[in-house]
């Protein structure tokens, strides 16, 4: 290789979104044939790494050269173009369409002007012959699929442009373990042919099971690239988390111990998570941790009644209930401080006033004159700063935003709250405030469920961590955990 | 790994056409009730005159709707070419070659209007081709206060002449049908209205210029409803601005829909629309041999269609929104 160019080299990347910076002067080289990790913890950059090789951003400054020439990528299409394929967990497939046709979209191949499916279909045939796949008829629908025969569809779509790198973007994610093997088969067939793949994931297994060299990202720089003989999992977990600037967290009341048990799951389990077991009780904070897709946010849908437990059983201040809807939820006292404040948590044109009494006026039951008259107290008492009531809330930065969601869901005095990610996309003073607002909540009573991908709000804030692993409970730890212990869990491996 | 078992489970378009023959015996069962023969020759030349002029209209607006949008001008499209056919016309033979070019010039300019304004101004579909619609109803309305033209007896027999019970109307539209599923499946442009419906980012991301898909789409639409305006001066004998008040459109679209396409785009086809015109002919011409009501028969129809687009609706639920980790029945 010291002769040639390598493959890829990317240099001295920065890139920020609205002043944050995400990525500081990161450097990546693939070397041709290399399977090459890229890992680290939520938030720290891998992802803003690979969508700027994919071209869907692009880079504030620093060099991207394939095969030593200097390329710039505006549009996802010129990196398709040069070379890079990127497979996201999220398919650019049309379920509608066979895999012949999926393959060759916009690129359908012509006879006499007419699309040639019959060449169409040999070739995708002989693209998945040459990937050693057998299983998979190029005239079966996509949306019919396996998500692993997705995958591969989108692969072998990536290798008839022609790619020489092919980014995966957590490719087992979604996969049942039987298809992850399909997958290790595949990559080796990479290899082989002398594709070179950039392999992003958290999970170590398969990190020291298909890579030759491993690139690790903390905080948006660059820790360290290796090969994958010189290092070993511990090694690793301590280079993505080290130690930061700590954050500042409220710390409980002295002399408040958790009172009875408020929400309680008992085997609670459905088509995304399974065995869950959970007891939060008044005045505690419980945090979910966890990685991308390890069913974090699927538990809270399922509290929540959005996509309810079809297993097990949930009880609400020791009564069982049976959610099978928000209403029902709401109805028993739960609130669920979305994920996605703007789709889901807030009615953007509608005025600071409609959105904070929603709630309230949805819900007959919880609905009354009292609770009305209380909503402009909750607003104050979480500082709102807007220009009045009948401000419409897009107006409003995101952290008041926020507080007018959790407004309307205090206005309806619920006895359990589960925040999903409560601090995305707001800032630092924002999040500061938030944290208070939590940890009163807690402290006047509430249950507390608390979901944040950032592993150091989980620590700082929850009495109590339960890490998830696959959509199941993989340990639970004490607040102030360190991060290694939760990433041990987190990632799959027993604890040490 | 192994590959899932292929369902025994019928295509859309089969379910469709079964729907048809399911709908042809029901309504001779209940002609035959009421003592009539739903498959004596009048009735049969009048289900099948029936389907000649929304076929025309429902193949254009199949396209259209494959690829996630829509057309509400057609009804007006042919209204405003029945009047450019009989006026270019005017009686003489000769101008019959002239008169076909002038509509689907005509026709086909509102549809790349409609379609220039849909892709590349980003405005709905619903609006673009409602505002369309409007403007020609306006022109319509104050250029055309009664019939005008004249259709020559040559070109009349475009919407008379049959051959057996088989008007030459139907059979042409059926060409034409014939014509799109040949387009739609082996045209890259074409084949690419099934992309852009079915996810235009994916589409775009593929190298397709969705943008000209669409524009192809609507000039299409457009000539299909203009195709319809000269078999209503056939019929006419003359150019008519009243035939817009039929509401064609919705007809048009109630026949793609119950054809199985998707309003949503991306998924269905042609084959799947003639079933729907041809549903909605055989339910007219029924209605009409066993006299019923007009304001009943609005009703029924009606309920024929939702009831469809449920069975549909059920069909389509997509249960892998997001992918089970633990499937029912096989967790642990």
């Amino acid at each position: 290789m010291s002769a040639t160019a390598p493959l890829l080299a990317m240099r001295g990347i920065d890139k920020a979104f609205l002043g944050v910076p995400v990525l500081s002067s990161v450097d990546l080289t693939v070397a041709r044939g290399e399977v090459h990790a890229l890992v680290g913890e939520n938030g720290a950059g891998k992802s803003t790494l690979m969508k700027i090789l994919a071209g869907v951003h692009t880079a504030d400054a620093g060099t991207i050269e394939l095969d030593g020439r200097a390329v710039s990528f505006t549009h996802p299409l010129q990196a398709q173009h040069a070379g890079v394929a990127s497979v996201f967990q999220e398919f650019n497939l049309l379920p509608e369409l066979t895999v012949a046709e999926n393959v060759h979209l916009g690129r359908e191949p012509k006879r006499r002007g007419l699309i040639d499916r019959r060449a169409m279909v040999d070739a995708t045939a002989a693209v998945l012959a040459d990937l050693g796949v057998e299983d998979l008829a190029p005239t079966a629908k996509v949306g019919s699929l396996s998500v692993a025969h997705q995958q591969i569809t989108e692969i072998a779509k990536a290798l008839s442009q022609g790619a020489g790198l092919v980014c995966m973007d957590e490719p087992t994610a979604a996969l049942a373990d039987a298809e992850v093997e399909l997958l290790y088969r595949l990559v080796g067939r990479l290899r082989e042919r002398g594709t070179a793949v950039l392999y992003v994931s958290h999970r170590l297994k398969e990190i020291f099971d298909l890579c030759d060299r491993i690139t690790v990202l903390k905080d948006g720089r660059l820790v360290d690239t290796t090969a994958t003989a010189d290092t070993t999992p511990d090694d690793l977990v301590a280079k993505m988390v080290g130690r930061r600037i700590e954050a500042q967290f409220p710390a409980p009341l002295p002399g408040t111990a958790p009172g009875e048990v408020r929400l309680k799951v008992a085997g609670g389990g459905n088509d995304w998570v399974d065995g869950i077991d959970l007891e939060v009780r008044a005045g505690e904070i419980v945090g979910l941790a966890g990685l991308q897709g390890s069913g974090r946010t699927e538990i809270a849908e399922a509290v929540f009644g959005i996509a309810p437990f079809t297993r097990g059983a949930v009880e609400v201040d020791g009564r069982p209930v049976r959610i099978t809807g928000p209403r029902k939820a709401i109805g028993a006292g739960i609130a669920l401080v979305t994920e996605d404040r703007k789709a889901q948590g807030l009615a953007l044109r509608q005025s600071v006033r409609a959105n904070a009494r929603m709630v309230l006026d949805a819900n007959a039951r919880v609905h009354s004159r009292r609770r009305l008259a209380r909503v402009s107290g909750i607003l104050s008492s979480l500082d709102l700063v807007a220009r009045g009531e009948d401000q419409e809330v897009r107006f409003l930065s995101g952290g008041n935003q926020q507080k007018v969601v959790v407004a309307k869901w205090l206005a309806a005095e619920p006895g359990v709250i589960v925040l999903d990610e409560p601090t995305r996309g707001i800032d630092v003073g924002a999040k500061h405030k938030l944290y208070s607002v939590v940890r009163d909540l807690a402290a006047e009573g509430l249950a507390v469920l608390l979901i944040a991908s950032e592993l150091i709000e989980v620590i700082g804030l929850a009495d109590r961590i339960v890490v998830l692993h696959d959509g199941r409970i993989a340990g639970e730890l004490p607040g102030g955990a360190t991060e290694q212990q939760v990433m041990a869990y987190a990632t799959g491996r027993a604890p040490e | 790994m192994t590959q899932r078992p292929h369902q025994p489970r019928l295509g859309t378009t089969a379910l469709i056409y079964l729907a048809l023959a399911g709908v042809l015996a029901a309504g001779a069962v209940a002609t035959a009730i009421d003592g009539g023969n739903l498959f004596a020759t009048a009735n049969l030349v009048d289900m099948l005159t029936r389907t000649s002029l929304t076929g025309f209209l429902a193949i254009g607006m199949t396209l259209v709707i494959l690829c996630r949008s829509l057309d509400l001008s057609v009804g007006y499209t042919a209204a405003l070419s029945s009047l450019v056919a009989a006026t270019t016309m005017d009686g003489q033979v000769a101008n019959i070659p002239l008169a076909v070019a002038a509509v689907l010039l005509v026709s086909g300019l509102i549809g790349a209007a409609n379609g220039a304004v849909t892709a590349y101004l980003g405005v709905n579909p619903f609006i673009t081709t409602l505002g369309t619609g409007l403007i020609i109803k306006g022109y319509l309305d104050t250029q055309y206060k009664g019939p005008a033209g004249d259709v020559p007896a040559l070109f009349q027999q475009f919407g008379y002449t049959r051959i057996g019970p088989v008007p030459v109307s139907t059979v042409v539209m059926l060409a034409v049908a014939a014509a799109a599923i040949w387009f739609l499946r082996s045209t890259r442009t074409g084949h690419h209205m099934y992309a852009v419906g079915g996810d235009a980012d994916v589409a775009r991301m593929s190298g397709i210029r969705t943008g000209r898909t669409l524009m192809a789409a609507h000039v299409l639409c457009g000539m299909t409803a203009g195709v319809a305006g000269l078999l209503l001066a056939a019929r006419f004998g003359t150019g008519s601005a009243e035939a817009y008040t039929n509401l064609y459109e919705l007809d048009a679209i109630a026949a793609v829909v119950l054809g199985g396409t998707l309003l949503l785009g991306g998924k269905g086809g042609v084959a799947g629309t003639v079933a729907g015109v041809a549903i909605l002919a055989v339910l007219d011409t029924v209605f009409n041999v066993m006299q019923i009501d007009p304001f009943a028969k609005d009703v029924l129809r009606g309920a024929v269609i939702i009831a469809a687009v449920a069975i549909y609706a059920r069909r389509q639920l997509d249960p892998a929104a997001r992918r089970p980790r633990f499937a029912e029945g096989r967790a642990s």
